[in-house]
């Protein structure tokens, strides 16, 4: 039996008909098809699904869609800037070659952001711990890590 | 200076990134086709089982399902093929049982595909395969490399000892007599360990059939969409080749592992007919442990022979290679041809012999994943290398420099000639880079800490830019390993490129985009790269063996060159001028010796619009393909340098510094290239110190089918790396003098962290993965 699912997602509230059962993840990639949220594992571990949940980083695999009910879910289609302009720290990631496949990418920005947002990142130390969710298989996390720095600086964090 | 030009050797930002990091990507599984049904496959629970019988009336009645189909439906079409036949040394060909599409009468891995259920939902298809039962009749597996051989349980009766092959490359006799014969020999057993890719997307297809011209288009995430066309066509579903379009649209990594033609897009293919509406199948994480193409698992033993000055003599090495249970695209060349051929090394070795045996278990098929073959023969170089410099006291640097190739090119007993490289000016340079003269003060800070430190060096070569067909055929490829390129100027100048090499995260549309836009001295923006989509590409063999740039690249340049050569004559005719007077510089095309000019985009307008064209001589258009076929394959080398910190009362290791020197020939975009190189260190140090691909030996059942117990490397298991890759010496044999750098961190890095492990904790030998059991295990067993 559905249920009916009222949430903000990237600034817009929508209202759709949902199985109890759907993942978080599959309401954003199926029903809302917003496809940068990536699915690579099924145990959250690999941090693909990453999405900002009331402004904090969660796995999407890991709740069901009706526990965001009336909450603000922001997406990679979301941190842009109204007029296209990259966030501070999607711009870091292009500048320092932070990506390859682009398959963790949009978890990594987002996991980034909460990160400079929320926590300490004052040392390469500090910043790999806080990646532990997130797998890389591409870049050896080397110029995530330094993507992480630049783009702390232009937030001004 | 003309701004537009000088592409090459420029670290350009990647064009492609943009819609990466904007959520805009379109890898296979975010596509919904109109009308879209999905696939879930019933896989076997045992290693090894007899199929007695499959019943699926009540999955087929089931909600929402639109077909349920067994290994009886594909018993009349062909198995899935392998590319490459190997002989053994008694003159046979390989044993090649047939690969089914779904398990007929036996299942032969955890995890073969028994049943394929399509349905209106995935749930509904997952739901529907619980549904059909299986009677299955267990046999005992074989799931342990080393005792496959005559294990007494076979897998297939084409092999009742379970050997592939046993496969010969060198002079036994002569290196048996200087091994014999030698004042010192160093000999070890090792395993190198059993992984698993895991590409963070996993594998998924979505196929529409086209009832109306009877055509198949599927999306596949795949590295070589041509080649997967052409297997799928050619030798198991016999669909004519026009009515295939195979695209592999962006690709979240593949690491070797989405090279092969696999049974799921080949039955979702098929089915997608008989349902006549799109089927769609996404692999979870879970199926990707037990059904993608595993790497490495060799069991080897090595001897390498000196004098007593540390001179190498004669390596010797035995290997069983594990091939899983049936034999994968390109399965039998990688512990063979891309293995065996690697172990000279760095070093005038005289006399090298192997023999590998070729083994099938009850275990997921093991094909090439990053470096394939290559990694296995640099470990067993190099850790020989290592253990006979200590075994005799001299310095491992120095004992490598005593035995380095100094010219080229340079013939090695086991089939390549190497055409460049400097393996002296790289280790002086690893050497530096890794600040050599200050290990002392900080081992000595280590140890004020209660903590060991070491140091320990690879240097490795491979060889890439796969591969000079003729070479690769009578090596036993049954393709050529050419690539296509095609350079098509829009009347405006614009430039398009289609390409049969396939990014899968290597930034071929900035790289290839450098190449053409240099080359025409035009605008980086002005030209756009396409791959992966047999409806636009001619014909490409996609990408594997580090060969996008050496091949692909190549076969771009001789595409660029005709359209230069064709451009001369048009604007010869413009400019009322000899052909050979015409030169084309800078975007340019100038009468030689004057200040008469054309410009590229003038040229290719009149080429459209020939209102004043020599159509007497030339046909109208701007459009050229080339092939491109290597005369060699190429050589990237380097000295990889790693420092590791252990902790004796934990076994903990910490790669403390990792300084990586290589040597790729000539570089075009080097922020890419040392992007590649960091990845490959990471899988490199991956399998050193974690990851470990395990069956359980009595039963058969993948051990580490998740990532909460395959040990994938996270970022606080690695260190920031020291990596060069300028000053490298060019290929001899390519236009533009490139050797590819996608394997080489995987390649050079997995003997550079035990040796530095050994040598931290004065040991001999350490198993691969080094991790804390196993080290502080090591630990206790040197205190005794």
């Amino acid at each position: 039996m559905s249920h009916t699912l009222t949430l903000t997602i990237n600034g817009r509230e929508v209202t759709r008909e949902v199985e109890p059962a759907t993942l978080l993840v599959h309401f954003i990639r199926d029903t809302l098809r917003l496809t940068g949220t990536h699915v690579g594992c099924d145990t959250a571990q690999c941090g693909a699904c990453t999405v900002h949940l009331d402004g904090r980083a969660v796995k999407s695999c890991n709740m069901l869609a009706v526990q965001a009910a009336g909450r603000q879910v922001t997406t990679i289609e979301g941190v842009a800037a109204a007029d296209g302009t990259m966030h501070p720290m999607q711009a870091a990631f292009k500048s320092c070659h932070g990506l390859q496949c682009g398959f963790c990418t949009p978890g990594m920005v987002m996991s980034s952001i909460d990160l400079v947002t929320h926590h300490d990142h004052g040392s390469e130390h500090r910043i790999r711990e806080h990646l532990e969710g997130n797998f890389c298989r591409c870049t050896g996390y080397h110029n995530i890590v330094k993507a992480i720095q630049v783009g702390a600086k232009a937030m001004g964090a | 200076m003309n701004a537009r030009q000088g592409f090459i050797g420029q670290p350009v930002q990647r064009k492609e990134d943009a819609r990466f990091l904007t959520g805009r990507g379109q890898y296979t599984d975010d596509m919904i086709q109109l009308g879209q049904t999905y696939a879930y496959f019933l896989r076997s629970p045992y290693a090894h089982a007899k199929i007695k019988g499959v019943a699926i009336e009540a999955a087929r009645a089931a909600a929402g399902v639109l077909g349920v189909y067994t290994g009886a439906d594909f018993r009349n079409i062909g198995g899935l093929p392998c590319g490459w036949l190997i002989t053994s040394v008694d003159g046979t060909p390989m044993k090649e049982p047939k690969h089914p599409i779904l398990c007929d009468d036996k299942a032969l891995y955890v995890g073969d595909a028994v049943a394929l259920v399509v349905a209106e939902t995935y749930e509904q298809a997952k739901d529907a395969a619980q549904l059909i039962e299986v009677d299955y009749e267990e046999l005992v597996p074989v799931a342990d490399t080393a005792r496959a051989q005559g294990a007494g349980s076979a897998l297939h009766e084409a092999a009742p000892d379970n050997v592939c092959y046993t496969w010969q490359i060198g002079d036994q006799a002569a290196v048996d007599a200087a091994v014999a014969a030698a004042p010192h020999v160093s000999k070890l057993e090792f395993r190198n360990n059993r992984l698993i890719p895991n590409a963070l997307e996993p594998r998924a297809a979505n196929v529409v059939y086209n009832p109306s011209d009877e055509s198949y288009t599927l999306h596949v995430a795949n590295q070589n969409p041509h080649v997967e066309r052409l297997l799928m066509c050619a030798f198991v579903l016999g669909i004519p080749e026009h009515k295939l379009r195979v695209v592999a649209p962006d690709v979240g990594g593949g690491f070797g592992s989405k090279i092969f033609l696999y049974a799921e897009e080949t039955a979702i293919t098929w089915a997608s007919k008989h349902i006549g509406r799109p089927i769609k199948w996404t692999s979870d994480r879970s199926e990707a442990f037990l059904t993608d193409c595993h790497g490495r698992d060799h069991v080897t033993t090595a001897e390498l022979a000196t004098d007593k000055d540390g001179r190498f003599l004669a390596l010797r090495v035995h290997t069983t290679a594990n091939l899983g249970a049936y034999l994968s695209t390109f399965a039998s060349s990688v512990p063979t041809i891309l293995y065996a051929t690697l172990l000279a090394g760095q070093y005038a070795t005289p006399k090298i012999f192997c023999e590998v045996i070729g083994v099938f278990t009850n275990t997921a098929p093991v094909d090439a994943y990053r470096g394939a073959g290559r990694p296995e023969a640099t470990y067993v170089v190099e850790r020989m290398v290592e253990t006979a410099a200590n075994d005799l006291g001299i310095d491992p640097a120095e004992i490598r420099r005593r035995n380095f190739i100094q010219s080229f090119p340079y013939a090695t007993p086991v089939g390549l000639t190497y055409d460049s490289g400097d393996f002296n000016a790289l280790l002086t340079r690893g050497q530096a880079l890794a600040d050599l003269p200050g290990f002392a003060a900080r081992r000595a800070a280590s140890e004020a800490r209660g903590l060991k430190r070491g140091i320990g060096y690879s240097c490795y070569i491979e060889a890439c830019g796969l591969a000079p067909s003729n070479i690769a055929g009578a090596l036993g490829a049954r393709a050529g390993l050419f690539e296509a390129g095609e350079v098509r100027v829009h009347p405006t100048g614009k430039v398009t490129v289609f390409t049969g090499s396939h990014s899968h995260g290597q930034g071929h549309e900035t790289t290839f985009a450098q190449i053409v836009a240099d080359r025409l001295g035009i605008p980086l923006d002005d030209v756009n790269i396409e791959h992966g989509d047999t409806a636009k590409v001619l014909f490409g063999m996609g990408t594997y063996g580090s060969r996008s740039l050496a091949v692909g690249g190549s076969a771009i340049v001789k595409a660029v060159d005709k359209v230069i050569a064709k451009g001369k004559k048009i604007a010869a005719h413009l400019m009322e001028a000899a052909d050979t007077d015409i030169e084309f510089e800078d975007g340019l095309f100038k009468v030689a010796g004057t200040d008469k000019n054309v410009p590229f985009a003038s040229i290719a307008l009149t080429a459209y619009v020939p209102h004043n064209y020599p159509l007497d001589k030339l046909e109208p258009g701007l459009n050229e393909n080339a092939f491109y076929d290597p005369t060699n394959f190429t050589y990237p080398s380097g000295a990889y340098l790693c420092e590791v910190e252990v902790d004796p009362l934990t076994g903990v290791v910490r790669v403390e510094r990792f300084s990586a020197v290589d040597d790729f020939g000539n570089i075009v975009n080097p922020m890419i290239v040392e992007g590649q190189v960091h990845g490959g260190l990471a899988q490199g140090i991956g399998q050193a110190l974690l990851e470990h691909g395990q069956y359980d030996a009595e039963t058969g059942q993948l051990l580490t089918g998740s990532f909460m117990d395959y040990a994938l490397p996270r970022a606080d298991d690695l260190p920031s790396f020291h990596v060069e890759t300028s000053a490298g010496t060019p290929c001899t044999h390519n236009p533009l003098g490139v050797k590819g750098c996608g394997e080489a961190g995987a390649i050079g890095s997995p003997p550079a962290v035990i040796n530095a492990i050994c040598n931290a904790l004065g040991i001999r030998d350490l198993a691969m993965p080094a991790t804390p059991h196993t080290v502080w295990q090591a630990i206790q067993a040197a205190a005794r």
